[in-house]
């Protein structure tokens, strides 16, 4: 089903990007004492490895050589002191550096879910689910490694060759550059690597969030693929795209299986290249064997670091490509701005007013055109209208989740941008026309787990709407599991609960958008008799399809295309004969002949 | 290991590359072990004086025998390594088309993040165990036997004394990596709350805003956070160790022989040449030896992956795979039987659907009204075996459904669920979901019928407007709608309603209604509705009640049986009237 238009996870940047690094640095700011104690560490330790080559140089020279037991055994003795010494700071060091990057990881963490809390819906409606919970689990765990490895590896790396490179040149500086001779080389075959590696690694995360996406999107909706049958033609696209992922693999695994004999066969040419000129001195007595010994052992060491370069490349790249993405969030704005002072409203009322408001989602594709209605405390206004009028729209502008274009709403005669947006939300409770419930239990699904909801307050909501009914028959009545999306409840009984919630809440405006669409007439009867009496002195807005549910509304708005074609009461808007009186008629006379 | 060995059909459909891949181990590992004893020869000739052509002529085997090796490894990774791959690939295939064929039970009972964590982590590590681990254990022992051979060749008891420490080392790897598993699977358990946290909270972002519920779900994700830096670093604290301990081990072998070597060439038993031979050895040990415990312990994930993934693959599409599937049925007419049906969803659950009788012939129209959570869905989703029946029979043109082929049996179903899913695609794919080749006259049709024309002129982007996921962009009926698009899109032979107008108004609906009764001639139809309107002009009503069927017969039947529909439609009639008369 997936084109190639959800690709946003492709890697676009480059592997190491300054500004990136600058901006995540500023995370590491506070953990300034952390760094230094690394980097002091890191010196040290740093330097106790390329010193063992050279203690067992003059164990060979000075004390073999000289037949010298006391010597030897000083010299196995230091050697054995620099390592425990070595391993005692890596312990220390590597507790700390780990701890560091935990502690960024987890900042950055807490810091991005609540920033994308407060994103608008703007933003929820064009980003996959999917997608956002990756920036904040696995994105941000990509930059673990950068924190807690990376950044201090590097610095061991560096610290370590420029003592290697000390100890060479001060044993024999001639041999030194015949050793490093081969260094060029293989800074070209890394640089050549690096590239190949990164321009495949590209295409093996692009094709592998392709695949999770895919995966993601037909589990969830396995019915439908089932129940269409097209589990073949499925499965043919989950091939296509799962081989596409082998090969972006495969492709990578000939440039590894080239990459590492390529630094073995160059650090045999040092090797060899020691032994030529080496031995050659040592023919000329210019040069003792344990300067050879030692010089072989050095080839070792730094050819390592420089291998794992590759290894250390992908850490960077995957955090850099990691931060990109989590900047990319970080920065998106789309958020419903609370004013800066907001206002508060001292004597509440309800009351609701729409000045000429004009809406879009998308630009210039206007779902709202010059709203305007005003609703008085305590009044129950309906709103009704074709499918897409527009009706949720409205109500979404109410509770800000999106700014208008142009106009003005009104709470209690203050401008709701003037307003918290918190505090505006808290006054109005609304019943969502999708169903949404978090998997927990009943009881934790009507009262969110809000201190301020008791228990007796969740049961008199569920009793109000008549859930209580069905779930005083489950076996674990208010605890009783309820599944990712609530799967083992009916439709109805799941638009109960969701119900209640908006109930247990306590509004004072109260919002009902098809609330009732899944439910049987009796229980929906029930219910409006037992919110009729909750309602008195609250405003409400009622949207609903079934003109039988909105009868008795202070006002109804029809709605069409985008538009508010009539306002009035029942009996007015009948006497107007006019889209209400149709929508009426239609429903009634058919009701009325099927009767007779 | 029982259950890795399911992977050996796996390996059998490789079994030439692998077996090469294994030749060309033993070949490089040859190659690896002759570089110390040319470096051993060069030093012991130096000491003796020797000319410098002899010198150049090791310095040169040295280069050419690395060469040899380094071949041999390159082959080595392109042919076990890709085999490893391509059994991740075939693994991951067979996976997801024995996930696909699953009964929706299956999903009700798992969550996407868990069956997506099976599809990536699990795999991933068997891939490990496919690839790295078998190349490792092999590369390791016999590198080691070779290796320890020739350090016995040259001097027993210092590879006696040298090796010590050795087996010291893969314990403590063993051991620790065992106890950093332990401590990992604690941190990816943590992990999954943590995703799924996110998952939930970022899905009900509507009614966490509607709500004002930012602050708690910050709350409650910052202590996860917390909890989950926590677990972290009760692994560090024993992972730090790995490292140094590493080292300090292999160094004490070298320090070894420095010391005990170094007091045999002053005794002159040993030469030098022998004791460079004998570090480049460790050198080369000491990785096998290191590889050996990580192997083990990449076995044991593997080992409890494959399980969770056998568990996967055992879970039987029962319904489909336990009954005797008549493939000579080709075809439905549209004729409906339940004899006697009872249903529940599981052993413990209650009774969802009791003694069902019912009989809807070819090109019936029956209406199911009932309560919420009278079990009208659960009915209809027997039909095309979503869920199978408990006990009673459900017959289809005469046939059991367990006789027919699945395929034919749900190519003829449309059902239009209850709740609506849409693929983030074109809404021309949508609605075209179920045919073979998207024919745009069907399309046109049945975007006709379901009344989503007036909605696309509205869209810029007509047919080709992209949904958001789930049709997030879309208004509640115009979900609603084209989900019914897609299944008319299939011409079926029977047509299932659940409640498929929830979301629309009246007015539509009606002319939806109309248009599908032309639609509806010659098939079968289903509908689910709680508004009378919707069900009176059907052949039949069926009313529902606990899972009893109540009441049965037509709209004027019923009315005059003055019982629970009766009720209802006065109620629904009187609503109205009373506002009329006021
Ligand atoms: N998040 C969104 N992004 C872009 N367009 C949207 C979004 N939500 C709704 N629309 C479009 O806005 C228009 C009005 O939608 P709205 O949901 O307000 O209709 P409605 O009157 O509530 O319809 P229904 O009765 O079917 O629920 C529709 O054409 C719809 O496609
Ligand atoms: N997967 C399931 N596992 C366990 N119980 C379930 C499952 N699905 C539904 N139920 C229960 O079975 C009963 C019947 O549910 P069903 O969905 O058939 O009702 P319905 O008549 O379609 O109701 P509605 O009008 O609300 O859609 C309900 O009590 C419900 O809680
Ligand atoms: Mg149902």
């Amino acid at each position: 089903m997936s084109k190639d238009k959800r690709d946003s996870d492709d890697i676009k940047g480059k592997a190491y990007d300054s500004k990136l690094m600058k901006r995540l640095l500023g995370y590491v700011k506070p953990y300034k004492g952390y760094v230094i104690l690394a980097i002091l560490l890191n010196i040290l330790v740093a330097g106790l490895g390329p010193l063992r080559p050279y203690l067992t140089k003059l164990a060979i020279d000075d004390a073999i050589a000289n037949s010298d037991y006391n010597e030897l055994l000083n010299i196995s003795l230091l050697l054995v002191g620099s390592l425990i010494l070595q391993a005692g700071i890596q312990y220390v060091l590597t507790y700390y550096t780990q701890l560091m990057g935990q502690k960024i990881i987890y900042d950055l963490r807490v810091k991005l879910f609540s920033h994308i809390q407060k994103l608008s819906l703007k933003y929820f409606d064009k980003t996959p689910i999917g997608k956002i919970v990756t920036r904040v689990t696995n994105d941000v765990e990509a930059l673990n490694e950068l924190f807690s490895s990376g950044i201090v590896m590097v610095f061991s790396d560096v610290f370590q060759i420029v003592w290697i490179f000390g100890f060479m040149f001060f044993m024999s500086w001639e041999l030194a550059l015949i050793t490093l001779s081969v260094l060029p080389v293989l800074f070209y075959a890394t640089f050549l690597f690096r590239k190949k590696v990164r321009d495949a690694y590209r295409q093996e995360r692009k094709f592998l969030s392709r695949l999770n996406s895919y995966m993601q999107e037909h589990i969830t909706g396995i019915n439908v693929v089932q129940v269409f049958s097209k589990e073949k033609d499925e499965f043919k696209k989950f091939i296509g795209i799962n081989s596409d992922y082998r090969n972006s693999l495969m492709r990578s695994v000939y440039y590894y299986a080239t990459f590492y004999p390529v630094v073995e066969i160059l650090s045999s040419i040092s090797i060899a290249l020691i032994i030529w000129y080496g031995g050659g001195s040592i023919i000329q007595s210019a040069m003792t064997i344990g300067v050879l010994f030692a010089f072989i052992q050095y080839t070792e060491m730094f050819f390592r670091p420089i291998r794992d370069l590759s290894e250390k490349y992908n850490i960077m790249q995957t955090a850099m490509a990691a931060s990109e993405r989590i900047f990319d969030v970080l920065d998106d704005d789309t958020i419903i701005e609370n004013p800066e002072v907001p206002k508060s409203i001292e004597h509440y009322t309800g009351k609701v007013e729409f000045k000429d408001v004009t809406f879009a989602y998308n630009s210039d594709e206007y779902v709202l055109k010059n709203i305007s209605f005003e609703i008085n405390p305590g009044e129950t206004v309906a709103i009704v209208g074709a499918t897409g009028a527009g009706k949720t729209s409205i109500i979404s502008l109410l509770t800000r989740f999106y700014d208008i274009q142009k106009g003005e709403i009104l709470v209690d005669g203050i401008n709701i941008k003037e307003l918290s947006k918190d505090e505006l939300r808290k006054r109005i409770s609304v019943v969502l026309q999708d169903v949404f419930l978090f998997s927990g239990d009943i009881q934790s699904n009507i009262g969110l787990n809000s201190e301020e909801i008791t228990y007796d307050k969740i049961v008199e909501s569920a009793k109000i709407v008549g859930a209580d009914r069905f779930i005083q028959q489950l076996p674990n009545k208010y605890n009783e599991e309820v599944k990712e999306k609530g799967a083992t409840l009916s439709v109805g009984q799941k638009q109960l609960i969701s119900f209640a919630r908006a109930l247990a809440f306590n509004p004072q405006i109260l919002i009902l958008d098809e609330a009732t669409s899944s439910i049987d007439t009796e229980t929906e009867i029930l219910i409006k008799q037992a919110i009729e009496k909750l309602l008195v002195g609250r405003t409400s807005i009622v949207i609903a399809h079934r003109l039988s549910t909105i009868q008795n509304a202070d006002k109804i708005i029809v709605m069409h295309k985008g538009e508010i074609r009539e306002i009035g009461t029942h009996q007015n808007l009948l006497a107007k004969k006019g889209i209400y009186y149709k929508l009426y008629q239609l429903q009634y006379k058919e009701q009325e002949l099927s009767g007779v | 290991m029982k259950s890795l060995k399911k992977l050996n059909k796996y390996f059998f459909r490789y079994k030439f590359k692998i077996i090469l891949g294994i030749i060309f181990i033993l070949f490089s590992n040859a190659a690896q072990v002759y570089i110390p004893i040319l470096l051993k020869d060069s030093i012991d000739a130096l000491k003796e004086n020797i000319s410098l052509d002899l010198i150049i002529k090791y310095a040169i085997l040295i280069v050419a025998v690395a060469i040899v090796g380094g071949v041999f490894r390159f082959l080595i990774r392109t042919t076990i390594i890709i085999v490893s791959r391509k059994i991740e690939f075939d693994l991951r295939s067979d996976l997801w088309e024995h996930i696909q064929k699953l009964p929706t039970k299956f999903f009700q009972n798992n969550s996407t993040g868990n069956l997506m964590a099976h599809a990536t982590n699990d795999i991933s590590a068997v891939r490990m165990y496919i690839g790295p681990a078998v190349m490792y254990s092999i590369d390791t022992v016999s590198k080691f036997i070779i290796v320890i051979v020739i350090m016995i060749s040259l001097n027993p008891m210092l590879t006696l004394y040298t090796l010590i420490p050795l087996p010291l080392l893969s314990y403590f790897v063993y051991k620790l990596s065992k106890k950093i598993h332990t401590r990992f699977t604690l941190i990816q358990e943590k992990f999954s709350e943590l995703t799924t946290k996110a998952q939930e909270s970022f899905s009900g972002i509507r009614v966490v805003k509607s709500y004002v519920r930012e602050e708690n779900e910050i709350k409650h994700f910052t202590k996860l956070s917390n909890d989950y830096l926590l677990r972290n670093m009760e692994k560090v604290k024993i992972q730090a160790w790995f490292m140094p301990m590493l080292f300090m081990i292999t160094g004490i072998s070298v320090i070894i022989v420095v010391w005990i070597g170094g007091s045999m060439v002053i005794e002159k038993t040993m030469t030098l040449g022998e004791i460079m031979a004998f570090v480049a050895y460790l050198g080369l040990l000491i990785w096998p030896v290191i590889a050996f415990g990580w192997v083990l312990n990449i076995i044991q994930q593997a080992e409890a992956s494959m399980k969770r993934l056998m568990k996967i693959f055992s879970e039987k599409d029962d319904i489909y795979e336990s009954s005797e599937i008549n493939d000579s049925i080709a075809q439905i007419d549209g004729k409906i039987e339940f004899k006697n049906v009872s249903f529940k969803y599981g052993q413990n659950n209650n009774e969802v659907l009791k003694n069902i009788s019912l009989e809807i012939n070819k090109g019936e129209t029956v209406a199911i009204i009932g309560h919420t959570g009278s079990g009208k869905t659960s009915l209809i989703n027997l039909i095309p075996r979503l869920f199978d029946t408990t006990s009673g029979e459900l017959l289809i043109d005469g046939n059991n459904v367990k006789e027919i082929p699945k395929e034919v049996l749900r190519k003829n179903i449309g059902l239009v669920a209850q709740e609506t899913f849409l693929f983030s695609d074109t809404l021309l794919n949508n609605i075209g979901y179920g045919l073979e080749v998207i024919d745009n006259k069907v399309i046109e049709n049945v975007a006709e019928i379901s009344q989503l024309k007036k909605d696309l002129d509205s869209f810029k982007a007509g047919y080709e407007t992209i949904l958001g996921e789930r049709g997030i962009t879309l208004s509640g009926g115009q979900k609603q709608r084209t989900s019914l698009a897609r299944a008319l899109a299939i011409n079926p032979k029977i047509l299932i309603l659940d409640d498929s107008f929830s979301a629309v108004d009246t007015n539509t609906e009606e002319e939806i209604l109309t248009k599908l009764k032309e639609f509806m001639q010659n098939r079968t139809s289903i509908i689910i509705s709680h508004r009378i309107s919707t069900v009176k002009n059907a052949d039949k009503i069926i009313v529902l009640e606990n899972g009893v069927i109540a009441e049965q017969g037509t709209h004027d039947e019923l009315v005059e049986l003055n019982g629970i529909y009766a009720d209802l439609f006065t109620k629904q009639l009187l609503e109205e009237e009373l506002k009329e008369i006021e």
